[in-house]
C-alpha cells in the first residue's frame, strides 16, 4: 500500500462541500438580504433626494430677495421709483428687476385660480434682487429703504428657509438612521441564520476539527455560503428597488425648488453598491458568528 | 511522540486520571485496556488535545498541549490519526470524498489512484462511492481506519476500533492496524476486549497499559 501523496490544490470551492447543503431554509437568508436591500434603496433615495432638497432651497433661497412694497395707489409708483434708485446705488447686488402684473398673475394662479383680476387687488408690487458676490448688506439696505421709500419690506427669505432646510436636513438624517437600522438588522438576521446554520452541523464540524481542520477552513465553508447568498439576495432586491425608484413619478417642472424622490448623476451607484455592502456585511457577522461558535467546540 | 508527565484529569467532581506518567515511543505497539468508564476514552482525547490535562504535562511532538493553539491543535492532529468506536462522516459526501477529506481540510489534494490502493486495502473499492449511512458497522470501521491513516500520520489512536464490529471482522481491523504498525506507525488501541489483543500478541510486539484505581500502569505477560 502506498500512502497518496499531498499536492497544492485550489481549495476554494472545496470548503464549501464540507458543509451539508442546508435544505429550504436557505433562501429565507437569500429573501432576507433581498428585502432589506429593497428598502435600504428607498431609504437611500429619501436621503439622498433630502440632502438635495436642502441644498437646493438653501441656494436658491439664498441668493434672491424680494422687496415687497405696500403703499397707498397713489405713492405706489413714487416709491417704486424710490426703491429702484436705492437699489441702483447699493453695491452688492447683481441685478434686480421690478416683476409686473402678468407675472404676479402668473405666481398667484397655483394659489387663486387662473383669471384673477390682479389690477383689482391690492396686492402688494414686488421686486426681485439678486444678490452679488460679496453679497449687498442686508441690515444697511433695509435701513436705507425705510428712509426712501417707508412701504418697502425686504424679505432675504431667511425665515423660510431656515424651517425649510431644516427639515430637509432631519429627514435625511432620519434616512440615514434607517439605513444602518436596516444594515444592522440585517447582520442580526445573518448571525442568527449563521449561528443556527453552526449549530445544526455541530457534527460536521467535530468531524472536521477531528481530521485537522481548522477554525479558519471551516468557518470559510460558512462564511462563503452566507456572503453569496446574502450577495445574491441584495442583488435582486436593488434591482427590484432600483425598478421601483425608477417608476416613481418624476418631479414636475412646476414644483420649482421640489425635487424627486429618486436618483440623479452619481447618486445612481449608490444603490449599485448595496450588494457589495450587504456582501461585506454578511461577511463580517458569519464570520463573527462562526469563530465565536467554533471556540465552543474542542 | 505523545508523552504524559503526572498527568491528572478530573470532571469537576472527582479524578478520572492521577498521576499518569508515561511515552509513546515511535513505532510501538500499545493496548490501552481497562473496565468502562475508567478513563481510557479520556486518555485518548488528552492524546489528540481534545482534553487538556488539569494537572502534570502532555507533550505532543515535543509540544506541551496547554501551549498549543486551536490551529496549532489542527495541524497537530493531521499527524495523528483518530479511530473512534462510533466514526463519524461527513453524510452527504460519498465515502471517496469523506476518505479524502483529511486531504481537502489542510488545502492539499490526494492523488486519486492513492486513493484507491487506500480503498482496496481496507477492502471498501466497490463502495468508494456509497454515502456513509449506507456502509454496515464494520464497513465504517475499516473507512474510518482509511481516513485516519490517508494523510500518512505518524500516530495511530483508536477507541475501540472493534467494538460494534463481529470477531471476524475485529481480526481483520487488527490486521490492518498491525500492518501499519509493521509500517513503522506508533499505535494506541483502547479496548476491552482481551481476546483481540492476545491475538495481537501473537502477530507482533505489543504493550498492554491497564488503567486501574485511576492509574495507567503498564500489565505484564500475563492476561
Amino acid at each position: 500500500m502506498k500512502f497518496p501523496t499531498a499536492k497544492p490544490a485550489s481549495p476554494a470551492t472545496r470548503a464549501l462541500e464540507v458543509v451539508p447543503p442546508s435544505g429550504p431554509t436557505a433562501w429565507l437568508t437569500t429573501f432576507t438580504a433581498g428585502a432589506m436591500t429593497f428598502l435600504c434603496v428607498f431609504a437611500l433615495a429619501l436621503s439622498l433626494a433630502s440632502g438635495r432638497l436642502a441644498t437646493r432651497w438653501s441656494e436658491a433661497l439664498a441668493k434672491t430677495a424680494t422687496i415687497r412694497l405696500s403703499a397707498p395707489e397713489e405713492q405706489v409708483q413714487i416709491q417704486t421709483d424710490a426703491i429702484l434708485a436705492t437699489l441702483a446705488t447699493t453695491p452688492g447686488i447683481a441685478s434686480y428687476r421690478l416683476i409686473d402684473d402678468d407675472e404676479t398673475r402668473t405666481l398667484l394662479e397655483p394659489w387663486f385660480g387662473p383669471g384673477l383680476p390682479v389690477e383689482a387687488l391690492p396686492i402688494p408690487r414686488l421686486i426681485e434682487v439678486v444678490e452679488a458676490d460679496p453679497p449687498y448688506d442686508s441690515l444697511g439696505l433695509k435701513q436705507r429703504l425705510t428712509a426712501e421709500a417707508p412701504g418697502a419690506i425686504l424679505d432675504d427669505h431667511t425665515r423660510w428657509r431656515r424651517p425649510l432646510a431644516e427639515a430637509a436636513s432631519r429627514i435625511r438624517l432620519l434616512g440615514v438612521l434607517s439605513i444602518a437600522l436596516i444594515g444592522a438588522t440585517m447582520a442580526a438576521m445573518i448571525t442568527l441564520a449563521a449561528r443556527a446554520a453552526l449549530a445544526t452541523n455541530a457534527q460536521e464540524i467535530r468531524v472536521l476539527r477531528l481530521i485537522g481542520a481548522r477554525d479558519s477552513y471551516i468557518a470559510r465553508a460558512f462564511v462563503r455560503r452566507f456572503t453569496l447568498r446574502t450577495l445574491g439576495g441584495a442583488a435582486i432586491g436593488a434591482a427590484a428597488g432600483l425598478l421601483g425608484v425608477a417608476a416613481l413619478p418624476a418631479a414636475d417642472a412646476a414644483g420649482g425648488f421640489l425635487t424627486g424622490l429618486g436618483f440623479t448623476g452619481w447618486g445612481w451607484l449608490w444603490p449599485l453598491a448595496l450588494p457589495t455592502l450587504a456582501a461585506i456585511v454578511a461577511f463580517l457577522a458569519t464570520r463573527r458568528a462562526a469563530f465565536q461558535k467554533l471556540r465552543e467546540l474542542t | 511522540m505523545i508523552s504524559f508527565e503526572n498527568v491528572a484529569y478530573s470532571y469537576g467532581g472527582g479524578e478520572l486520571l492521577s498521576d499518569v506518567s508515561l511515552k509513546l515511543a515511535p513505532g510501538s505497539f500499545h493496548f490501552l485496556t481497562g473496565p468502562s468508564g475508567a478513563g481510557k476514552s479520556t486518555f485518548l482525547k488528552l492524546a489528540y488535545a481534545e482534553l487538556k490535562p488539569t494537572a502534570g504535562r502532555v507533550t505532543l511532538f515535543d509540544n506541551d498541549v496547554t501551549k498549543l493553539s486551536r490551529d496549532d491543535v489542527a495541524r497537530t492532529r493531521r499527524r495523528i490519526g483518530i479511530v473512534h468506536q462510533d466514526c463519524k462522516f461527513l453524510d452527504h459526501m460519498t465515502l471517496a470524498a469523506n476518505m479524502a477529506l483529511p486531504f481537502t481540510v489542510s488545502d492539499r489534494e490526494s492523488d486519486p489512484r492513492d486513493l484507491d490502493d487506500l480503498l482496496s486495502w481496507v477492502g471498501l473499492k466497490h463502495l468508494a462511492d456509497a454515502l456513509p449511512p449506507q456502509l454496515s458497522g464494520g464497513e465504517r470501521q475499516r473507512a474510518a481506519l482509511a481516513r485516519a491513516v490517508i494523510v500518512d500520520p505518524d500516530v495511530i489512536l483508536a477507541d475501540e476500533p472493534t467494538g460494534n464490529v463481529d470477531w471476524e471482522m475485529s481480526l481483520r481491523i487488527l490486521t490492518l492496524l498491525v500492518e501499519l504498525n509493521k509500517m513503522g506507525k506508533t499505535i494506541l488501541v483502547a479496548t476491552h476486549d482481551l481476546n483481540l489483543i492476545r491475538q495481537a500478541k501473537a502477530q507482533i510486539q505489543a504493550r498492554v497499559l491497564r488503567i486501574a484505581k485511576h492509574r495507567v500502569q503498564l500489565a505484564g505477560a500475563d492476561l
